[in-house]
């Protein structure tokens, strides 16, 4: 993997997300890189079942809410480490994924975009009514929990780069999976199922695996997000605004291609931000998004990532 | 020669309408047979049954020497028994070679990633597409498809490959070149070959044996020079004797 | 048990009215297969024209869903021609998202109007009583014309040219066109109505409870649970998938806490999904 120029880009953005708010110590601009490094990470992961395997996953903030709360209750309540709070509620959040997939993942186009929000809703109504999650008022961080990383400054650096490197992980298994058997089988269920089973490939194994793959890192960077923000509510953790706004992002980078999910997030992030402050748009913050959405979808279906490997067809098999 | 296939008293309804009842045939290895029938005969349904596409309602099927009824339609190719469909299914938006790759990898071969391309390779030249394998499957014309269709299925390595009327479709230059290959299939590569086919003068000269299939159920079976005489064949498949003597060219 | 037959009679009236929104998302789906997520913003406007008609210009609520229903029509149409038009007939991802970016323009600009602090349309009626239980009037007037406006929808598609030609396209699109049916006009005609109806059943809802901007967003999601339980594309089934989901919010509404609900809700969402996929009334010809 090491001879693809991708695999270097991504240790350039990498260090280029450690050593410019590290060298410059702006806060300000860590909180905005943490944001887009969070939202590369559920874009990516996101890809990997609508760009590689064709389903629509209209709930995947389901898995980040579900691994925030698994991370926050070992941390709070079993004062586990927020290091291995985070793994277990990764493993934890993908097995779920996977035996719940061996299930919907039966259901085909819209059916199963309708089923994943369904899901989503289900476990923000069963969680908010969870108490030894906190129910509707959610968990909080006491302040002693920043103290095994030196005090909540230095733990909100750590946690940082911990993100940063989960999104450099997320953008690296989606090179891997591209180019394995595991992804050309994937693709091959995307292009047509049926043909895909008649080809060979075991489509409902393929599947709920790779529902389960893209679970795992997401719930992982849950457990440190919220973590981050020292508290955890059903509203945020479940917001099913952000897991299409996450579709968004791929649709505006180009789903299927690494290289767009990751830009696709990070530009939709920046743009987001720009009209939250901008005293013009903040109002209309929704509207300029949807009108932008509709535009991609109505004239730009490949997305910005789609559209520059059409006009550059050599440039997608040096990036990807 | 020993027997690769063996169907027994398969069959299948489809809410109370008989679209297979007790077809029984077997294949040996390295024989080319034809399945003709009229327009809704069951053609299509059998293949489907054979491959565990859908499952049989009565009946066994055994694949050297394994039972496969009812075995999903990814565990059937992986034991050497490949399709190809009438209406071409193409991955579009993935090149051809990577359509034939899947092939490789999947099917009996089991090929790793890296060894299925350059045998991904091989089958598109014996098909006649090597020129055109980094282009989307999506744009290859209608006899380009048809022999992705057929390279697919040959990549996966198969023991036995059923072909869905792969001459439909095609001009007479085309079908000349998909004769050769399917006799190259046999011949060259030991594949024994189950195949629907419209063009009579095609299927009496390729196969070594037909079987006959009207309303779901067997009408005759047996060498092309008994079916082409068989009047209940000839009667149930035209109606009219006289001209099915003159298209079968037996008259 | 007094409570449990109050609750449920509750239930079942405002079911029929989760029945009548369903069925402006079983419509467009069984005709274009289009997962409508501008749905709950519909239900919203139809809510806040009410409240536009009624508190502003004092019209009488059910007269005020004349043009509300004419209004949603329009709007549809619009909405149609703009953003699903163009992906029809591709992947189920280009049309959710379509919808889904009309919706945010829709909320993001009723955000801006309206903000999202609650509204509330002060009408009452008499109601019936019974052992202690209250059951409001409007909620029975509400219910019964959400069967009516359900009934005329039925007779416009059964007993009307341009109704027979909504099915003709729904059933089989190619054979439509090629019989002649401009089959564009046709799924627009179809689109309006299934907003027409959605506007409706907001504005119905509007008179029985306070309501926000963001509102729609919940029916929408009881929308998707009802068509799941009547048969997606299913009109007919809807309204019977709306009375059964008003009757199993009223049948656990004694027993659990009221945010139990969801739970229970999506659970069986999920479940019916897997299971049925056809759902559970498959009456209706459409699909």
């Amino acid at each position: 993997m090491y001879k693809r120029p991708f695999f270097w880009i991504v240790l350039a953005v990498i260090a280029a997300f450690v050593l410019v708010p590290g060298i410059s110590g702006d806060v300000g601009l860590r909180e905005s890189l943490l944001l887009g490094a969070v939202y590369i990470v559920l874009a990516s992961n996101l890809n990997l079942m609508i760009g590689y395997t064709g389903y629509v996953n209209f709930g995947n903030i389901a898995f980040f809410g579900l691994g925030g709360y698994i991370g926050m209750y070992l941390v709070t309540a079993l004062h586990w480490s927020v290091w291995l709070a985070s793994a277990v509620a990764g493993a934890s959040v993908s097995l779920f994924a996977l035996l719940l997939g061996l299930g919907i993942l039966r259901l085909r186009g819209a059916y199963f975009a309708l089923a994943t929000i369904g899901i989503n809703e289900a476990v923000k109504a069963a969680v908010s009514n969870f108490s030894p999650f906190g129910g509707a008022s959610g968990m909080y961080l006491s302040f002693s929990s920043f103290a095994p990383l030196g005090g909540p400054r230095h733990a909100l650096w750590i946690i940082y780069f911990a993100i940063v490197v989960l999104m450099g992980a997320s953008l690296l298994l989606s090179l891997a999976i591209k180019n394995s058997k595991f992804g050309l089988g994937l693709f091959a269920i995307r292009e047509d199922e049926d043909a895909a089973i008649v080809l060979g490939v075991r489509a409902p194994w393929y599947k709920s695996a790779i529902f389960a793959l893209s679970a795992f890192l997401p719930a992982m960077v849950g457990t440190l997000y919220f973590f981050k923000n020292g508290v955890i509510l059903p509203e945020q953790a479940f917001d099913l605004t952000l897991s299409i706004e996450a579709i968004v992002m791929l649709m505006l980078g180009g789903q299927g291609t690494i290289f767009g999910a990751a830009f696709g997030a990070f530009v939709y992030e920046q743009f987001r931000g720009f009209l939250l402050v901008s005293p013009l748009f903040s109002q209309f913050q929704l509207v300029v998004a949807g009108i932008l959405l509709l535009a991609i979808v109505l004239f730009l279906p490949g997305g910005f990532m789609g559209w520059v490997y059409r006009k550059l067809p050599r440039l997608r098999k040096v990036l990807e | 020669m020993s027997e690769l296939l063996k169907v027994s008293e398969v069959g299948k309804n489809f809410g109370g309408v008989r679209a297979v009842h007790a077809v029984s045939f077997h294949i040996d290895e390295g024989e080319i047979f034809g399945l003709i029938g009229p327009n809704g005969a069951g053609k299509t349904t059998l293949f489907n049954l054979i491959n565990g596409v859908i499952r049989p309602d009565a009946g066994r099927i055994v694949f050297r020497g394994q039972d496969i009824t009812g075995l999903p339609p990814y565990r059937v190719v992986r034991l050497g028994l490949a399709r190809t469909h009438q209406i071409v299914k193409p991955l579009n938006d993935m090149t051809v070679l990577d359509n034939v790759t899947v092939g490789a990898c999947f099917g009996a071969a089991n090929l790793a990633l890296k060894a299925a391309r350059p045998a991904a390779r091989e089958v598109l030249k014996l098909v006649n597409l090597d020129n055109r394998a980094d282009q989307l499957a999506g744009e290859l014309n209608i006899a380009g498809k048809k022999r992705l269709e057929i390279a697919r299925a040959v990549a996966a390595r198969p023991a036995l490959l059923l072909l869905d009327e792969t001459l439909a479709g095609l001009n007479p230059t085309e079908v000349t070149h998909m004769i050769a290959v399917v006799r190259r299939l046999r011949d060259e590569y030991g594949i024994a070959i189950l195949m629907i086919e419209h063009l009579m003068q095609v299927i009496m000269d390729l196969s070594d044996r037909i079987l006959v299939l009207n309303f779901g159920e067997m009408l005759a079976e047996g060498p092309p020079a008994e079916i082409a005489n068989n009047t209940a064949v000839i009667e149930a498949y035209l109606g009219d004797p006289d001209l099915a003597h003159k298209i079968l060219g037996t008259a | 048990m007094y409570d449990l037959v109050a609750s449920l009679a509750s239930g079942v009236l405002v079911g029929a009215i989760y029945g009548l929104a369903a069925i402006g998302l079983s419509l467009i789906f069984g005709v274009m297969k289009v997962i409508n997520l501008t749905h709950g913003a519909m239900i919203a406007l139809g809510m806040f024209a009410l409240y536009f008609f009624v508190s502003v210009l004092g019209f009488n609520p059910y007269v005020s869903l004349l043009p509300i229903v004419a209004g949603g029509f329009v709007v549809g149409v619009m909405v149609y021609w703009i953003a699903v038009n163009r992906v029809i007939g591709s992947s189920d991802l280009m049309s959710l998202l379509a919808t889904f970016a009309m919706n945010m323009i829709i909320i993001g600009v009723g955000t801006a109007l309206w903000t999202t602090s609650p509204y509330n349309v002060d009408f009452s009626l008499p109601g019936i009583s019974w052992h202690g239980y209250t059951i409001p009037g409007t909620q029975i007037v509400a219910a019964a014309l959400a069967i009516v406006i359900a009934g005329l929808l039925y007779v416009f598609l059964y007993h009307t040219r341009t109704g027979k030609a909504v099915r003709a396209v729904a059933s089989n699109r190619q054979a439509a066109e090629l019989m002649g049916i401009p089959t564009r006009r046709i799924l627009a005609i179809a689109f309006g109505l299934g907003i027409a109806v959605a506007g409706a059943a907001g504005a119905l809802i509007a008179t029985l409870f306070p309501f926000t901007i963001l509102s729609g967003g919940s029916y929408e999601l009881k929308s998707f649970v009802v068509t799941v339980l009547g048969g997606l594309g299913n009109p007919a089934g809807a309204l019977a998938g709306g009375i059964l989901l008003g009757l199993i919010e009223g049948g656990v509404a004694p027993f659990v806490d009221v945010s139990w609900t969801p739970v229970i809700e999506f659970s069986l969402f999920v479940l019916i999904l897997i299971a049925f996929p056809a759902g559970l009334f498959r009456i209706g010809k459409n699909h």
